[in-house]
């Protein structure tokens, strides 16, 4: 078990002073060489979850409650009861992330070597200027770039290339778990496909374990090994990915893989989930989905849902899972 | 002031029709919204009571300035109770508090009129370069950078000191004179502006919607672009106008102003003229250079609340 | 390069824009014969013959235009009323006076400045960041001239710390080291002065364009890769700094400005004082001179300002 988070919960004080939680009671593990999906709608919290685990988050941001346990091969690392010293130590040489590839995700005015060897000589400052250099070009080849591109600056990379630069950084330090946050989503098909390529040989070829975040399933489908379903700031289910979509057992899930059409399918509008996920300062009472849920009951607005393993690494937060049957309701 | 990015402002209230209508509401809006900021607040407050003093100057002084019994022997005197001179006397008799509150009017009307002649300018320029494009866009904007990049006060120096010959038949007499320069000198920034805005709501598909509609040019200006432009031109006229009420203060101490209708600019220039600074007569330059702060203070922070208000990205980093 | 040419090519331009306007205004908004002849009784009949078949002032507007421009471009600008002196002697006696003012105030204005707005940008809503923006706004808003006048009181007149004007002691006599020593002890309230008056505007723009730059991705990027605080803030600074620059234009008005008023007040003989006394005196061969050269100045330091963003700015380099 390479990664271990339990009940974690992260928050920020209102104005009038009150918590507000971003997340809450997420709870995950994930193997060394694993690759799990963290997958829902925008403002769900799957960055949040991200940036903890690098002790990222913003300044107005904490962690109200929970554990963040990495087992590297450098240590145990308690992530969460880190100081600001500890996880910079921490960073990059085991977790390092892929943000989305903004225009701006690299600084605009420094050369990309530059920025690499930055990187590196943080961690491994014993390394000479010939070593960095060469190793640099090593990295540009794991991505698939002409090494001699290595001087040039962010902006004269394309939108798909400046993406395999961002994964030449993440790989820079030989990091444990590479995270990648919405990786292709400013992408073309085409590029998109390709990136993906490149994380799955990369993840076999180095061993590494890998957290896709995004909120397109069908990316998850092919590249993760286990999926975790986010919604209003909790998991709400989590399993093997083959499971999951064979017979997704949150409500949730189910109207979400009923909204992709498979090519063999009826042809038919799949129905729009109606309504907006919650706000986190006004979260609905009992669970968080039932305003939008088409199986809700009247238990399902005041009891509180604890999320339940459902099987051998199962779990679901759901009062009635399992379903009969995983279709959704006429 | 550094140039802001285009801005998305809401959609007008029901009832209000026209361009007009919209600037009406737009500013009630804003003076509603603008008591939730607490500078903007205090800026508000700040200019009422400098208006308000403006208004009932011949109330609140005790004499008039420009009346030949408000001079008297008593020159360059400290304050006293008898006779009454809260603020002392000037290098010619007359009462300090009195030559304070009445220059209240002065450096008023001159900063207001003057932003708006900048305004007026400014706002056009900016429609039509951002609107037609083309040559006439490049022509305006190539006048407009010339005017950036020539400093304001050389120009404003000369433009005044030529004119000054003709401010017997100017309207407005030396004031009017500095007014028109103010504003002559100080619309380029607010031409920049505008344009990058006009061309920003241009590109926007409910325009481009409108004219594959087959709706014409004056329609568009009126209903579409001028809703989209005018509050950002109020917000920004409003920090002209603490960039003019400067403006005349710097002037008017040069010895460009109107003697005989004295600014709080005026005051500082005869009272550095008469050698209150170095007889220590704080009385005489302390408050003339106090009102100009806090006035200027006063459309600053009003200004800033104003743009914060109709730029909802400049909202969230609070 | 074509980006680097363009540049100067519209620097030249407004360059001679700037002379056709000078020229124009001139001709236009005064009799040049009256204004020649006005205020200087020095002149003789002779003598105003031959300045008027110099300037060619009886000719048409061409013929005097090309004179006014080759005279110009020699180095000629004209006969001063009060003094009798070449302009251009004036100016160039007067200039290095403005310089070591002007330079010592930006660059200390622009340490300063640039270190509180990094300041307050780092740690922006906190009690540090709104004492830095309270401060810099009422800076901003005080009168230069007026900030001059507080100083003096203060520090020449109550404390008598330092000289209350003027560049040295005049009639005293000095060895190369006692001159230097009283030179500066004259300078050390002007240059207060006028860096008081540069810094607002300065940490305003610094913290704005800091705090946009502070939310960008790369800031993240190089707090995940385990950068130290102070790294991450060289990192953010360097991008920051592009709009700072970007929007010197504005800033060079202000400190033209500001230098006029300052060596009024402290009759420092720069070409502020000279503008002065060509307002009082209605020197209008000064005043072009001054006009012109002044405006050059600013257009050059502009396009200094220009080139160094295409440096500093990989993105426009290519």
């Amino acid at each position: 078990m390479l990664l271990d988070v339990r009940d974690l919960a992260v928050a920020y004080k209102d104005k009038e002073g009150r918590e507000v939680r971003l997340i809450d009671g997420v709870t995950f593990q994930l193997r060394r060489g694993e690759a799990l999906g963290l997958a829902g709608e925008s403002g769900c919290g799957k960055t949040t979850t991200a940036l903890s685990l690098l002790g990222l988050l913003p300044q107005n941001l904490y962690r109200a409650e929970g554990t963040i346990d990495i087992n590297s091969t450098r240590g145990v690392m308690h992530v969460h009861r880190r100081t600001e010293r500890g996880l910079r130590d921490m960073r990059w040489n085991t977790v390092s992330i892929v943000f989305q590839g903004a225009m701006n995700a690299l600084d605009p005015v420094v050369r990309v070597s530059d920025q690499i060897a930055e990187a590196i000589e943080l961690h491994d400052p014993g390394m000479t200027k010939a070593d960095v250099k060469a190793r640099i070009a090593e990295l540009f080849g794991y991505v698939g770039i002409n090494p001699n591109r290595a001087k040039q600056y962010p902006h004269e990379f394309s939108g798909g290339m400046r993406q395999r630069v961002m994964i030449a950084l993440a790989l820079a330090c030989n990091p444990e778990l590479i995270i990648g946050d919405e990786p292709t989503t400013a992408l073309d098909v085409m590029m998109q496909a390709q990136i993906l390529e490149l994380l799955e040989n990369l993840r076999r070829d180095f061993g590494l374990s890998m957290i896709l975040i995004t909120h397109d399933l069908s990316v998850l489908a092919e590249t993760c090994d286990r999926v975790a379903i986010m919604y209003g700031g909790q998991i709400a289910e989590s399993g093997p990915v083959e499971q999951l979509y064979a017979g997704p057992q949150h409500p949730y899930t189910q109207r979400l893989l009923g909204a992709f059409p498979t090519i063999g399918g009826p042809r038919e509008l799949a129905p729009a989930i109606p309504g907006v996920p919650p706000d986190p300062a006004d979260v609905p009472a009992g669970c968080r989905f039932w305003p939008r849920c088409h199986r809700a009951q009247d238990r399902c607005q005041v009891e509180t849902v604890e999320e339940r393993p459902l099987g051998e690494d199962r779990t679901v937060r759901c009062l009635f899972a399992p379903w009969p049957d995983t279709a959704e309701a006429p | 002031m550094a140039a802001d990015p285009p801005v998305d402002t809401q959609v007008a209230l029901p009832g209000t029709k026209g361009a007009f209508g919209r600037l009406w509401s737009g500013t009630a809006r804003s003076l509603a919204l603008l008591r939730t900021t607490r500078s903007g607040m205090a800026g508000l407050i700040l200019l009422v009571f400098f208006v308000l003093v403006a208004i009932f100057a011949p109330w609140i002084a005790l004499q008039d300035p420009s009346s030949a019994t408000s001079f008297s022997r008593d020159v360059m005197a400290p304050p006293s109770l008898h006779p009454l001179h809260p603020l002392g006397t000037d290098e010619t008799g007359r009462d300090i508090f009195s030559l304070l509150v009445y220059g209240t009017r002065i450096s008023l009307t001159v900063g207001v009129a003057a932003a708006l002649v900048s305004a007026v300018i400014g706002g056009f320029v900016g429609i039509i370069a951002g609107f037609s494009g083309g040559l006439l866009d490049n022509v305006l904007t190539a006048i407009d950078d010339w005017f950036l990049v020539i400093p304001f006060l050389p120009l404003a120096i000369v433009l005044v000191s030529l004119l000054e010959q003709r401010a017997a038949d100017w309207p407005g007499g030396k004031l009017g004179i500095i007014i028109i320069v103010i504003g002559i000198t100080g619309w380029a920034g607010t031409s920049r502006i505008i344009r990058s805005q006009v061309l920003s709501t241009k590109e926007r598909t409910f325009v481009e919607r409108s004219r594959a509609l087959g709706a014409g040019t004056p329609w568009v200006l009126r209903k579409q672009i001028l809703p989209n432009v005018l509050p950002l031109i109020f917000a920004n006229t409003v920090l002209i106008i603490a960039i003019s009420i400067l403006s005349e203060s710097t002037l008017s101490f040069l010895g460009l102003g109107d003697l005989s209708k004295p600014s709080w600019g005026t005051m500082l220039d005869t009272a550095n003229e008469s050698g209150a600074v170095a007889q220590g007569s704080w009385w005489y330059f302390v408050p003339p250079g106090l009102c100009i702060c806090l006035l200027v203070m006063a459309f600053t922070m009003i200004g800033y609340a104003i743009e914060e208000l109709i730029n909802p990205r400049l909202r969230e980093r609070r | 390069m074509r980006v680097v040419l363009s540049k100067v090519l519209f620097a030249i331009g407004t360059l001679l824009f700037v002379l056709v306007f000078n020229f124009f205004l001139f001709r236009i908004a005064g009799d040049p014969i009256k204004d020649l002849i006005r205020g200087n009784p020095r002149l003789s009949e002779a003598g105003r013959e031959r300045l008027i078949k110099e300037r060619g002032l009886r000719e048409g507007y061409l013929t005097q235009f090309r004179i006014y421009v080759s005279q110009t471009l020699h180095g000629n600008l004209g006969v001063s009323f009060q003094t009798n002196q070449p302009v251009s002697t004036m100016i160039r006696k007067a200039m290095p006076n403005t310089l070591i003012l002007v330079g010592t105030s930006t660059i200390l204005a622009v340490i300063i400045g640039t270190w509180l707005g990094i300041y307050a940008a780092a740690n922006r809503g906190s009690p540090g960041d709104t004492g830095v923006v309270q401060s810099s706004l009422f800076f901003y808003a005080m009168p230069d001239f007026w900030a001059g006048m507080l100083l003096i009181w203060f520090f020449a007149v109550l404390l008598g710390l330092f000289p209350t004007g003027q560049k040295s002691e005049p009639g005293a006599d000095f060895s190369t080291l006692g001159y230097t020593w009283n030179v500066t002890q004259h300078a050390v309230l002007p240059i207060l002065t006028l860096t008081i008056g540069i810094v607002g505007q300065w940490v305003v723009i610094m913290r704005s364009a800091l705090s946009d730059t502070l939310r960008e991705d790369f800031v993240t990027t190089s707090r995940a890769v385990g950068l130290p605080h102070h790294r991450v803030l060289q990192h953010a600074t360097r991008n920051a700094i592009l709009p700072v620059v970007a929007l010197t234009a504005i800033n060079l008005g202000f400190i033209v400005s500001g230098a006029t008023v300052v060596e009024t007040l402290f009759s420092w003989p720069g070409m502020g004082l000279l503008t002065y006394n060509a307002i009082l005196n209605k020197d209008y061969p000064l005043l072009q001179g001054v006009f012109l050269v002044a405006s050059a100045a600013v257009i050059l330091a502009n396009l200094a300002a220009d080139l160094a963003y295409t440096y500093l700015d990989p993105r426009v380099r290519r």
